[in-house]
């Protein structure tokens, strides 16, 4: 529990809720990252460039980071690039399938309280603490 | 043009948002995840914070008959719970677990230019390639039985 961060974790995700709040009141969007960044690799008519200008501003606010707050990006986990290369192709696949990620369904979702995304989100948390755990407890921390 | 300001912006406000949160340290991610050992209960602080704030906000903002930069809102109107939805939010997990990033997450920390990142966005658009191929086999009938009627799983929540 040492590295507990209450205060900034709770403000950080107000931010975050601003950030969704302000893409459905002027956009009409739901802020869901996965299905932002798909649609670009799909790119229709007049349903593109706000998806690209959305993640440059992800990648601005990210360099901002690395100026102002570089321990933002303290990655500390041991995982081989084999390991890696899994991960996201389980997130992109998955993603995909399920139609959303922590973004899409975590937030967006269970505010609007959509059971979809209730039942999503307890999903993708379960099977996270489940590889977690085999990770951290049955391999030793690595992989 | 403002609602490519305003997409922008949302979109700094959110890495920002992510970054203060710790949410681009893997370490914290999975140290949420990890509730039988040195369990941090950093990441349902994010989540409070900001269901609390767009739950508030996404019922004012729904009063509006349309968005201010846009015609209509866009928003998944879908309820039921099918097999996709649960396998495919269960792969999301495993993968979440595993490399410690969701897509936000990711895509922010790609600032940071660290090459784990790069690997795992590249492997997360991989995947999302492979389910375009995977759907193009069903659509062209390799798969045909216990389809979902018109592909209306199609329709994105996100």
């Amino acid at each position: 529990m040492e590295q507990f961060t209450p205060l900034p974790s709770l403000i950080g995700g107000m931010l975050i809720g601003v950030s969704a709040s302000a893409m459905l009141l002027f956009n009409g969007k739901i802020a869901g990252i996965s299905g932002i960044v798909a649609g670009l690799l799909n790119p229709t008519k007049n349903d593109t460039l706000w998806r690209g200008v959305f993640i440059a501003g992800l990648l601005a606010g990210g360099l901002l980071l690395r100026v102002f707050s570089p321990q933002a990006f303290t990655i500390a986990i041991s995982r081989s690039w084999v390991a890696l290369v899994l991960a996201g192709m389980l997130v992109g696949f998955g993603t995909r399938l399920g139609n959303g990620c922590t973004s899409g369904h975590g937030v967006c979702g269970l505010s609007r309280f959509s059971p979809r995304s209730l039942i999503a989100t307890i999903t993708f948390v379960a099977t996270g603490a489940a590889a977690v755990y085999v990770i951290n407890h049955l391999l030793g921390g690595t992989l | 043009m403002n609602s490519l300001f305003t997409a922008f912006a949302s979109g700094v406000i959110f890495s920002i948002g992510l970054g203060l949160s710790g949410m681009t340290q893997p370490a914290k991610v999975t140290a949420f995840l990890d509730f039988t050992g040195n369990w941090d209960p950093s990441l349902a602080c994010v989540m409070i914070g900001a269901i609390t704030v767009h739950a508030l906000l996404y019922r004012v903002i729904r009063r509006r008959p349309t968005p201010l930069f846009a015609s209509a809102f866009s928003i998944p109107t879908r309820q039921d719970i099918d097999p996709r939805l649960v396998g495919g939010s269960a792969l999301f997990g495993i993968g979440w677990g595993l490399g410690g990033f969701c897509p936000g997450p990711a895509v922010t920390s790609l600032a940071s230019g660290h090459i784990s990142v790069v690997i795992f966005v590249a492997a997360m658009i991989g995947g999302m390639y492979l389910y375009r191929v995977v759907e193009g086999l069903q659509e062209h009938g390799v798969e045909v039985r216990h389809r979902s009627p018109a592909s209306s799983w199609l329709k994105a929540d996100s």
